[in-house]
């Protein structure tokens, strides 16, 4: 137990905060963020993630966005198993055929009002996978995208910065 | 690669002689391929297990009005691939999955993309088709468009026929697709009694993407970029085994310098997964201290990946011939840096970890796999490995720069979660010494082969040591150097059934720690 304590005392907090000037770009995001979730959401969103068919990249990255680096809950935003607790969908993927109705019921499942971020290429325009018989391609062909993150996957600050872009769409 | 016929191969040849199953050796570049006729198939099969032959992957090809089945068996690091031919006219095959547990998704697989029929298998349910497409229609033949016929919405696969379990007091629990985590889909179907698993059953398929379809006609370049999104947590395993399948096509050899910065980010690519899931094991069971101490150390390593290499996750830094990004001598620098302080960290979070009686109490005995059920289903990587299987492609079949260095490979009996916890920070440990002699090793010198087109219809494997385990990947060239087969075979396609062995009789909150202990690849399984 006492090295357990030693380690998290030595460790410190690794999150990176608005002080530290180098990587303020962070803190900027976060902080903007929570400006527009203080008005649009009363101080929170609850964000149901959803992977509709992709190759897993965009997922791991969407998880570091939980690690004590970027800490995204410290801003409102937060991550739950039910879509009927969501305000906002996390999509990845191009859309598989075998995922269209399951993302469908997702959708359906959330309550209004909702939105749906797309996050990485495939989900932005169908990336690598494009449309054949299993895949839908982009998002947006199968439910309505509000915006859309690109990247292959996008890193943990585009997907904030993405995250921003819906505040103020 | 091991072109020298070994000693098993030898006397295996003279055995399939004198049982009258007739060997026709072809050469093709890197792999010895034994041809035979069809109703040999299963014979084949139960001489192999007999000589103890490992079944490492199967699957199709269709040339013309012919259907070319493969599969590919490996002993003491020498890979055979073996092939028949069957008429389009009559697409029946004796199974190997009678023989072979392992192969027994494999065949569905090919049953549902090719229209094969495996007679005798012992489930020919359909595996990864859906209602993407209609029954009798297959989409790895040629005819079958890319953009097939598909309904505008497709149908969820309502009807698929689970195994039921009847009795008093039993339940079932369907989990998924959609899961409760930012974790990939799939679906699992349990029997209970009371909190214990009676039967697991998984239904997988659910992100098959036409992966195999849509890499025909592709360029070598645009083909490394797809193989890459196969399982992207395992993208320079992946993109590594196609373009080495592709390289040896062209017969093009990779310059030593190339060879070993695909060392080192293959074995960057280990760690960073192993660490992610040591914090995501212990995360399971609700020891939040060791998870956000892994996702801390996940990221510092993936923040050194983006200042050395532009990329995260590595993303597109293999290419055919070579690799696309050199390493500085401050890039090496920093590496090794990186490798100082890690260990410091590990040493000192291990023992903490160690010595945790609620973890301990979580962990050890829970999810046991048997080595005699790992060695029946192929078991592959840490989770085979945790169970006695002795397998290690960078050791076994050695490709460079593997060849030129020395280093153990870890092998538990245990077969716990507790053991695939403590067999990944061991393999950390091997791939930090790795990486390090890897360095060492680095000469100036060219990081790309320039590329040469193959011959119309050259063929070959690519087999490496992804971090999951064994990845094997064939390729055949058609014309002006386009692809006209691409089979990845990730090592979650056998190490999935391993699962549903795994977590019987144990506790139904246990299946997540169960599941991760295993991370199997979902996108690698589902293609
Ligand atoms: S955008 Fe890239 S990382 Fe994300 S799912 Fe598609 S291929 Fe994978």
């Amino acid at each position: 137990m006492l090295r357990l304590f030693k380690k998290i005392l030595t460790t410190g907090i690794v999150t990176e905060s608005f002080k530290t000037p180098k990587d303020d770009e962070l803190e900027q995001l976060g902080i903007e963020i929570k400006r527009h979730l203080d008005k649009e959401f009363s101080g929170s969103i609850a964000i149901r993630e959803v992977d509709a068919g992709s190759c897993n990249a965009c997922e791991l990255e969407i998880h570091a966005l939980n690690n004590p680096f970027y800490d995204i809950e410290r801003f409102g935003i937060h991550f739950v198993a039910s879509p009927r607790h969501a305000d906002v969908l996390l999509v990845t993927g191009p859309v598989s055929r075998h995922m269209q109705t399951a993302l469908l019921r997702t959708y359906e499942a959330t309550p209004n009002p909702k939105w749906v971020v797309a996050v990485g290429d495939c989900a932005a325009c169908g990336g690598e996978f494009g449309v054949s018989y299993a895949s839908c391609g982009a998002v947006s062909n199968v439910i309505p995208v509000d915006v859309a993150i690109p990247g292959c996957p996008p890193t943990p600050l585009a997907l904030m910065k993405g995250l921003l872009g819906l505040m103020k769409g | 690669m091991n072109h020298a016929q070994s000693d098993w191969t030898v006397d295996f040849l003279k055995q399939l002689n004198t049982t009258g199953c007739e060997v026709e050796q072809i050469d093709i570049a890197s792999t010895a391929l034994w041809q035979i006729e069809s109703n040999h198939w299963q014979q084949f099969a139960e001489l192999a297990l007999q000589q103890d032959l490992r079944w490492v992957a199967g699957w199709a090809e269709h040339i013309q009005d012919r259907f070319f089945i493969n599969a590919c068996f490996e002993k003491q690091g020498v890979y055979v691939l073996l092939r028949t031919i069957v008429n389009a006219a009559k697409l029946d095959l004796p199974s190997q999955a009678t023989v072979y547990p392992a192969a027994s998704r494999s065949e569905r697989h090919t049953q549902d993309m090719f229209g094969i029929n495996f007679i005798g298998h012992p489930d020919n349910r359909r595996w990864t088709r859906h209602k993407a497409w209609p029954k009798h229609s297959y989409p790895l033949h040629k005819d079958f468009p890319v953009q097939g016929t598909p309904e505008p919405i497709t149908l969820p696969d309502m009807d698929y026929p689970f195994i039921k379990a009847h009795g008093a007091g039993v339940y079932e629990i369907p989990v998924g697709p959609v899961h409760a985590g930012i974790i990939e889909p799939g679906h699992f179907r349990f029997q209970a009694v009371g909190e214990l698993i009676l039967n697991l059953e998984e239904r997988l398929g659910y992100v098959h993407k036409g992966i195999e379809k849509i890499a025909e006609g592709r360029t070598p370049e645009s083909l490394a970029r797809l193989a890459g999104r196969v399982s992207g947590d395992a993208t320079i395993g992946h993109c590594w085994a196609a373009c080495m399948a592709m390289e040896q096509a062209a017969g093009i050899e990779i310059p030593p310098r190339a060879a070993l910065i695909r060392g080192i980010l293959a074995e960057r690519e280990r760690v960073a997964n192993h660490l992610g899931d040591m914090g995501a094991i212990c995360n399971d069971v609700a020891f939040m201290f060791a998870q956000m101490q892994f996702t801390r150390l996940r990221e510092l390593w993936l923040r050194t990946n983006a200042k050395v290499f532009n990329h995260r996750l590595l993303m597109d830094r293999i290419i055919p011939g070579g690799v696309v990004c050199d390493l500085s001598d401050s890039s090496c620098a920093l590496i090794k840096q990186d490798i100082v302080q890690l260990r410091k960290e590990l040493s000192d979070i291990l023992p903490a970890v160690d010595l945790n009686s609620s973890l301990e109490d979580r962990l050890y005995t829970a999810g046991y796999l048997p080595p005699e059920t790992a060695a029946a289903f192929g078991t592959l990587g840490y989770v085979g490995r945790a169970s006695g299987q002795d397998k290690d492609v960078r050791r076994d079949a050695p490709y460079p720069p593997y060849d030129q260095v020395i280093f153990k490979v870890p092998v538990e009996t245990q077969g716990d979660v507790a053991s695939r916890f403590w067999m990944r920070y061991k393999e950390i440990k091997v791939a930090l010494k790795l990486i390090e002699q890897f360095i060492a090793h680095l000469a100036s010198g060219d990081i790309l082969a320039e590329w040469q087109t193959p011959p119309t219809g050259s063929e070959s494997l690519g087999m490496v040591e992804g971090w999951r385990g064994e990845i094997v990947t064939y390729i055949r060239f058609g014309a002006d150097n386009k692809i006209a087969r691409f089979y990845p075979r990730d090592p979650s396609i056998l190490n999935w059934p391993a699962l549903e062995r795994l977590v019987l009789d144990n506790i139904v909150p246990d299946f997540p720690v169960c599941n991760k202990s295993l991370n199997g690849s979902y996108s690698g399984n589902d293609l």
